[in-house]
């Protein structure tokens, strides 16, 4: 058998086992009560929602003079993006383990199908309230829609290369479950969510953009409303920090992937 | 042929490693059914897993060529979360095949009935043994990978298992790990012992026993 034959045949496998994972992954999560796998979606639908409702209640400040709703629309969407992958990556190997007696199980499947999950529900979730808020008029279509996929992908890339990374690494290390909520927690006012990068001073522009995902959520809203505010961004560097993860993610995956043992 | 090629493994515990299988060679061919023996904790369930591909050898090289399956065992390999019904879905997605058709098959084998449907956490031990045992039906694979699978159930269920794997499946090669001498000695036509960390593969079962009597007074 060549080698092109073996990788199709390999890559079949691969997807087979990533789908049924997938499948299995929402029985678990969402059972077939009331509205099932529908939760996927509207779990972080309410999430921005309320977020939502509390900033335009408390009239949050963010230095410019752009609709509240879009404001938090774009943002919270954003955060629920990177953030959820890595929560749900972390600690994933241990609940799957009696799958692991099957041979192609693998654990970046276990990661991949995750990972799709997350990215779904929280990109279903902003286009549908993106669309709802357009329709009822309360904030305007996007200027350039292809921005805003642009600077979505990345975000997932970003989340995603973070979520393997964390995930593999806390199967080694239980530390790291212990220290991601409270990062999470921290880097939430500093991801860009809730400020324009605009506003702050420059000093504290140099020290935010140092965070990638503040690149990718600036992008998004240019593309939103760019018009009316300057957005700052390099995507380069997103990009770069992004493929640092990456490489780092997968390397610690092959590391474990050979200790991994079945319950 | 499945072969074992100068493999290793040791686990980490807390204090440095546990080596726990040394530079052991074996084969199996086609149709081969080969027993392991060995005492609590010598390495029985450690060696079926590195044949399955379900863990990696420390060192050296496990080649199969031909299909083999998860180590089949009653118990383990399951989702308990699932429903029997989701499980034999999951299985059938994993290995490519049709669950449909099977369906039939598995409620009928594991006498279930309308348990299939509910979740393998509040099965007991025995229907969770039929379910995996079952299940374990629905997949075609050249070589069974058995690990402790004897003893279950009443004897009426013990006969259907032993129809379907070693009547139906007669010509498939299976190796198989058992306290049983018996079950061992009526199965398989050749064995390994495992002991002290080291592989020692005989050509019948009766040498296999000897020695493994042997070590286990010592």
């Amino acid at each position: 058998m060549n080698q092109l034959e073996s990788d199709l045949r390999s890559w079949a496998i691969q997807r087979r086992v990533i789908g049924a994972l997938l499948m299995r992954e929402i029985l678990t999560r969402y059972g077939r009560h009331n509205i099932g796998f529908l939760w996927l979606f509207v779990e972080p639908m309410l999430f921005t929602l309320g977020v939502t409702a509390l900033w335009t209640a408390s009239k949050a400040v963010h230095g410019s003079n752009l609709p509240i709703v879009a404001f938090a629309i774009t943002g919270y969407s954003s955060v629920l993006l990177w953030r959820n992958m890595p929560s749900r990556c972390i600690g994933a190997i241990e609940p799957n383990l009696s799958l692991m007696y099957h041979r192609h199980v693998k654990v970046i499947d276990i990661f991949v199908s995750r990972l799709l999950l997350e990215a779904g529900g929280a990109t279903v979730s902003f286009v549908a309230l993106a669309i709802f808020f357009s329709f009822v008029g309360w904030i305007k279509p996007p200027e350039d829609l292809l921005k805003i996929v642009y600077g979505w992908t990345m975000l997932a890339w970003f989340g995603a290369s973070l979520a393997v990374l964390l995930g593999a690494l806390s199967q080694q290390w239980e530390l790291v479950e212990k220290l991601w909520h409270p990062t999470a927690y921290l880097l939430f006012p500093l991801s860009g969510a809730a400020f324009m990068v605009d506003a702050l001073p420059k000093q504290a522009q140099d020290l935010v953009l140092l965070l990638p995902m503040v690149h990718g959520v600036e992008l998004i809203r240019e593309g939103y409303f760019g018009s009316a505010f300057r957005a700052h961004y390099d995507m380069s560097y997103m990009a770069l920090c992004c493929l640092v993860l990456t490489v780092c993610a997968l390397a610690q995956v092959r590391l474990i992937a050979r200790t991994v043992v079945p319950e | 042929m499945i072969t074992i090629d100068d493999v290793s493994k040791s686990y980490p515990i807390r204090h440095g490693t546990v080596s726990v299988l040394r530079h052991a060679n074996m084969r199996i061919g086609r149709g081969e059914k080969v027993g392991i023996l060995g005492r609590n904790g010598a390495g029985k369930s450690t060696i079926i897993r590195l044949i399955s591909g379900a863990e990696q050898p420390t060192s050296g090289k496990v080649r199969r060529d031909m299909t083999v399956s998860w180590p089949l065992a009653f118990g383990g390999a399951f989702q308990a979360s699932l429903t029997g019904l989701d499980n034999l879905r999951f299985i059938c997605r994993i290995y490519g095949t049709q669950a449909e058709d099977k369906i039939a098959f598995v409620q009928e084998f594991s006498e279930l009935g309308r348990y299939l449907r509910e979740p393998v956490r509040s099965y007991s031990s025995g229907m969770r043994a039929r379910l995996a045992f079952a299940i374990s039906m629905v997949v075609e694979f050249d070589c069974f990978l058995i690990d402790e699978i004897v003893a279950v159930g009443d004897a009426r269920f013990h006969q259907k298992c032993h129809i379907e794997l070693f009547e139906k499946r007669s010509d498939r090669a299976m190796i198989i790990v058992s306290h049983d001498p018996g079950y061992i000695r009526a199965h398989c036509e050749r064995a390994v012992v495992l002991w002290n960390g080291e592989l020692h593969d005989f050509q019948s079962t009766d040498e296999a026993y000897a020695f493994y009597d042997e070590t286990s007074r010592g």
